[in-house]
């Protein structure tokens, strides 16, 4: 965003511009169609490049009819691996930070369908798509490992970004010993898609060896650096625009090979070039949930404890990078137990490198555990909200460390009166709704973790008293812009109105990745110390100065506050911004700061949000078709800087649960490895009618250690929790606990 | 090469004679057809446009209490129009459970009829497929076919029609009126989509150039007007295909059924027609026992045609509960959720 955004007309605030239920800043823009994304931009002498893909998912490429794709009006160039220039970084490699192996046409083998095998670069987007339907190609094709039976198991060492793929604490073996019942059950998750709305696209164009790119882009630094070790040119010299993004979700922080590809055209004709990915083609090289079997033993002792918990994962994998779903690491942090065991395994499969998609590992892995927590609940005989107080965690299982701050029993009191959870029957199939309908009720626990990452920014205070605050953070739809702007103004103690911000290229300080929920807390903690330091400079100039009504005032110490520095010893005395410039003979004044965590309280405490989700299904008792009819989350997620952002992140978090429970599933082609549902015809997610009346319940917490301004994230925390509550809701109802996601109408007709 | 005729005929006629040529195809609404061809599943060397024919967007009340509908008009305006609707509620609440509020204000009725079956297979080119490329077999055997056929299919082809309008159209008798490079002529809509048997590639019975121009809904078929209903089933309560529906239709005297109209969709590669379960209904009382008699009657030729032995068992549900839904009668106002189990667990009404 090179613009500064308008802001809308301004709601009213009382106090600081944090804690304000704004409306997004891009609001207006993206309702009449202004906001512009990477695909709207048509730089002069434009090229479209179309990417042809493989219809197998193992083998190689034997033949592609270049000549009839060359021959095709307006096709300029195809690329394939013969003629494909040459890159200074290794595509297989994996020295770039959170880098992926990618397929940028370094060889004529296949290893997934769907994997870029030649680009066709038009004058037209007719013509590069027709060129490269043209290619016609021929293949040595290999049988497709795909699925679970058909794939090749191997320990996993590591699973997600870098964690360990086994964690354990205490005695699981004594635990079970001690257990007087025992619950052993499994759980399915599939292969899941990104599918924001905005398809992958780039525009890349060289002047020189200076590269300029349009991009959705949710880590917009490091993709820069990347960038350049591919083309071997100085990191200033790439610049990186990621405009709005319709969607991330985690797709968009990785760096695949379609981008590569285009950068490497555009270079090679000379020309600006642009990509943009089919929906189809968005399901392959870009990213994926990987599909998970689960199994978890749960003992528990007379008084419904935990003895012992131990959670398998068998995620999949491509079979030439790893992204190992860390599903059972959900087991970790939420449940007090002496004893807990996770562990991974990894099955090696024909199809693109899974990523991080949305709560990676966190997803999965909470619909298995809140599911095995409430048949652990039924074998038990206690109703499963007590089950989980009984077994409420102080301190953090796995680590022992204290929490940094854990609201949880807020959440479950807080959600459980709001619900009407009071009186559900334990047994299932009790309740009908006045049509007759099996209505059932169905908790789940919500856990994240609260992570930082490294960002810089840079707060300059202008002549007029406004500022103007810089971060390459990236709005993925969330409202990032205007979080980061609202602690923007904190920090410089200026009303919102009076700052200029500008965020989304790499003209800014390193904003950090906008991912891991932790986006919000590092670059508004970045742009909130920028601003401090700002005030601090002033503060030192105004204090030191005789002419200054602040002058002396160095001991109690100033506040800022609406554009002025107040002496804390005597409110009635104050000067302007503007003023203390002024007279200093300053036409701005410049401030940086930094966000991230302090290293001993990182070290010290276990930082995560909580939450508890309750819902209610309706499910006809005949024909099996299921409606969540109801949804109460209640989150404990640290100082919350925007209610109406934070509920409505929330709500998406949860709706994107009941997806995962009842919709969403990549169906795979056992035979070819290929994706049959790429398309939203066939790939569901819920339409309105699917989505129930939602409440998102935000409960106070005042963490002193997560970081200075005690933010947590609430980006992802929503489908933790919620994919359990629904199943076990539906297993309230109808009483069949189904195993596998999505639950579908067949798995419930009792059949 | 991707190049294509584009024609635009003033007349009928015209459309006849330009659409007789080997491979050319009709161009309506192009909900279906445009993205057939983005997927090259369909390569026509030419489309005529007949969006802009004049006299096919017409819904006519006929003197004798039958309608007739254009092959232009709009799925939305035909499921809206206040006479038609009335006169025939399942036909209206089938077409507003199908697809969204966006493509059903742009499909037409005659693309609706011919819509394209929703098999994967279908759909992807690099996949063997009697229908799209007759002889080269068919991958949904041994495949995905969870939502495909339980009735009438055969070992070249086990795909289904996915319209849920002509699930409605079949119960109720209606006729469809083609105009050809040899004439007119009319013939029942449950002539008018053909089971795959060895040639899974003709779907219809339409001659190369024949056009749909209009729908027929017989006066009778308003006859049911008080007892009639369309009930869909899918995992998404809207936007999603059936995966088994069915339409019901009873006229009841004296407390008996005196005449009774069944046909479900998702189950065959046409709308299909359940006589044998309507003369099981004939005389009965119209509660539950007999319902599930005549359920077992629609489905008793029923055969899986891979992972879908469930359809079955799951079909004469619906046929039995959307019995007792058209005996229960016909809803004074269409409800929110048309077609779905759960309309009535809902407060507003799609009328608003
Ligand atoms: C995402 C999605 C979901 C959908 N969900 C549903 C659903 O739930 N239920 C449902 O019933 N439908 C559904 N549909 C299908 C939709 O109803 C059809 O696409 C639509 O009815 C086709 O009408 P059209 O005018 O766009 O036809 P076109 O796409 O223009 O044509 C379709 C075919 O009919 C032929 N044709 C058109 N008019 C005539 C004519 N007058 N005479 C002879 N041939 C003709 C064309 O040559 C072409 O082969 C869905 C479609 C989509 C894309
Ligand atoms: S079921 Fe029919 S449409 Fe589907 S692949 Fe087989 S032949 Fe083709």
């Amino acid at each position: 965003m090179n613009e500064p955004l308008p802001y809308p007309a301004a709601p009213v605030r009382h106090g600081s511009n944090s804690g304000q239920p704004m409306t997004r800043r891009d609001g207006r823009l993206k309702v009449t169609g202004a906001a512009t994304y990477a695909a709207d931009t048509h730089p002069e002498g434009l090229l479209h490049a179309a990417l042809a893909v493989s219809s197998i998912a193992r083998g190689r490429v034997s033949f592609l009819d270049v000549e009839a794709a060359k021959a095709h009006p307006g096709v300029v160039e195809v690329i394939t691996p013969q003629n494909r220039p040459a890159l200074a970084h290794d595509p297989d490699s994996k020295t770039l930070p959170f880098s992926f192996r990618m397929d940028a046409l370094q060889n004529d083998r296949v290893r997934y369908a769907g994997q870029p095998i030649a680009v066709v670069v038009a004058e037209t987007l007719e013509a590069a798509t027709e060129g490269a339907r043209l290619l016609a190609p021929r293949y040595e094709a290999e049988a497709a490992r795909i699925g679970f039976g058909n794939g090749l198991p191997e320990p996993a060492p590591m699973v997600g970004v870098g964690a360990p793929g086994r964690a354990e604490t205490g005695d699981l073996e004594a635990g079970f010993a001690a257990a007087s019942q025992i619950v052993e059950t499994g759980y399915e998750t599939p292969a899941q898609y990104h599918n924001a709305m905005e398809p992958h696209a780039i525009v890349a164009a060289w002047d020189g060896d200076h590269l300029s790119i349009d991009m959705p882009n949710q880590a917009i630094a490091m993709s820069q650096a990347s960038f350049a070790a591919f083309f071997g040119i100085p990191v200033q010299n790439v610049s990186l625009r990621s405009p709005f993004l319709g969607g991330g979700f985690g797709s968009k922080a990785i760096l695949a090979g379609p981008q590569v590809l285009c950068i490497l055209a555009a270079r090679m004709l000379g020309r600006p070039v642009k990509l943009v990915l089919t929906r189809a083609q968005m399901y392959g090289p870009v990213g994926h949930r990987g599909a998970t079997r689960q199994t978890l033993r749960l003992g528990t002792d007379a008084q419904g404890r935990l003895t012992a918990l131990e959670h398998h994962a068998v995620s999949e994998t491509s079979t030439f990078d790893d992204f190992i779903e860390p599903a059972a690491n959900a087991s970790l942090n939420l449940y007090a137990s002496p004893a807990i065991l996770a562990r991974h395994d990894a099955m090696r499969m024909d199809t693109g490198t899974p990523g991080p998609m949305r709560a990676p590992g966190e997803a999965s892995g909470s619909a298995a555990l809140e599911c095995a927590m409430d048949e652990a609940a039924q074998a038990a005989g206690l109703d499963p909200l007590t089950f989980r107080l009984i077994n409420y965690a102080e301190t953090d299982p796995i680590s022992g460390k204290p929490y940094s701050a854990k609201e949880l029993r807020a959440c479950y009191m807080r959600g459980a009166e709001s619900f009407g959870w009071a009186g559900r029957p334990l047994a299932p199939r009790q309740m009908r709704d006045e049509n007759g309908l099996l209505t059932g009720w169905g908790m789940g626990s919500a856990l994240f973790p609260a992570p930082m990452f490294q960002a810089e920014a840079r707060a300059v205070l202008r002549a007029d008293g406004s500022a103007l605050v810089e971060t390459s953070g990236a709005d993925m739809g969330q409202g990032a812009w205007t979080a980061l702007a609202q602690l923007a103004a904190d920090g410089l103690g200026l009303d919102i109105d009076q700052v200029e911000f500008r965020s989304g290229s790499t003209d800014q300080p390193d904003g950090g990745i906008a991912g891991g929920s932790g986006h919000t807390a590092t670059a508004g903690g970045a742009l909130h110390a920028a601003g401090r330091d700002v005030v601090a400079r002033l503060t030192e100039l105004a204090t030191a100065d005789p002419e200054s009504p602040l002058f002396g005032a160095g001991n109690s110490g100033v506040t800022a506050r609406d554009g002025r520095l107040v002496r804390n010893d005597d409110e009635s005395r104050s000067e302007a911004y503007a003023d203390i410039l002024a007279r200093a003979g300053l036409e701005a004044l410049e401030g940086t700061g930094r966000g991230a965590r302090d290293p001993a309280n990182a070290e010290a405490r276990a930082m995560f949000s909580h939450g508890a989700v309750f819902a209610e299904v309706k499910v006809d008792p005949e024909l099996g078709q299921i409606r969540v009819s109801r949804m109460v989350g209640a989150f404990a997620a640290g100082r919350i800087v925007n209610p109406r952002l934070a509920r409505s992140q929330l709500y998406g978090g949860m709706i994107w649960g009941l997806s995962f429970a009842l919709h969403e599933e990549a169906v795979h082609d056992l035979r070819s490895g290929r994706v049959m549902n790429a398309d939203l015809a066939g790939y569901h997610v819920p339409v309105n009618a699917d989505t129930p009346a939602m409440e998102a319940l935000l409960i106070d917490e005042d963490d002193r250690f997560v970081n200075d301004l005690g933010i947590k994230g609430v980006g992802e925390i929503g489908i933790t929790g919620s994919v359990g509550a629904i199943a076990n809701a539906i297993w309230h109802a109808t009483g069949v606990r189904v195993r596998r996601f999505p639950i579908r109408i067949e798995d419930v007709l009792g059949l | 090469m991707n190049l294509f005729d584009y024609v635009r005929p003033a007349s009928v006629a015209e459309a006849v004679a330009a659409a007789t040529e080997p491979g050319a195809a009709y161009l309506a609404a192009g909900t279906n057809l445009l993205d057939l061809m983005k997927l090259g599943a369909a390569r026509p060397q030419r489309l005529v446009d007949i969006t802009r024919l004049p006299g096919l967007d017409t819904i006519e009340a006929l003197e004798d209490g039958g309608y007739r509908v254009g092959a232009m008009v709009r799925n939305a305006d035909l499921a809206r129009h206040p006479g038609f609707a009335a006169a025939f509620p399942a036909v209206a609440e089938a077409l507003l459970s199908g697809a969204s509020a966006q493509l059903r204000n742009m499909a037409t009725v005659g693309g609706n009829l011919m819509q394209q079956t929703r098999c994967a297979y279908f759909h992807d080119t690099a996949a063997a497929c009697n229908r799209r490329a007759p002889g080269t077999g068919c991958d949904a055997a041994g495949g995905e076919n969870r939502t495909h056929a339980v009735l009438g299919w055969s070992p070249s082809c086990i795909a289904t029609h996915p319209s849920d309008f002509c699930v409605a159209l079949a119960a109720l008798d209606a006729m469809v009126e083609i105009e050809g490079p040899f004439g007119r002529r009319k013939l029942a809509l449950e002539e008018f989509h053909l089971l795959p048997g060895t040639t899974p590639e003709r779907t219809t019975v339409l001659a190369p150039g024949e056009m749909v121009t209009a729908l027929l809904l017989p006066p009778a078929a308003a006859g049911f007007r008080a007892n009639a209903r369309y009930l869909k089933l899918r995992e998404r309560t809207s936007f999603a295909f059936a995966l088994v529906s069915a339409a019901a239709a009873l006229q009841l005297s004296g407390g008996r059924i005196t005449a009774a109209r069944i046909a479900m969709g998702g189950v065959a590669a046409k709308p299909w027609r359940a006589r044998a379960a309507e003369e099981v209904l004939e005389g009965e009382a119209p509660e539950r026992a007999a319902f599930e008699r005549a359920a077992e009657a629609a489905l008793s030729e029923a055969a899986p045609s891979g992972d879908n032995a469930f359809k079955i068992a799951l079909a004469k549900r619906v046929v039995t509960r959307a019995l007792s839904m058209a005996a229960a009668g016909t809803p004074a106002r269409m409800p929110a959720l048309p077609g779905s189990a759960f309309a009535t667990d809902n407060g507003s009404s799609a009328d608003e």
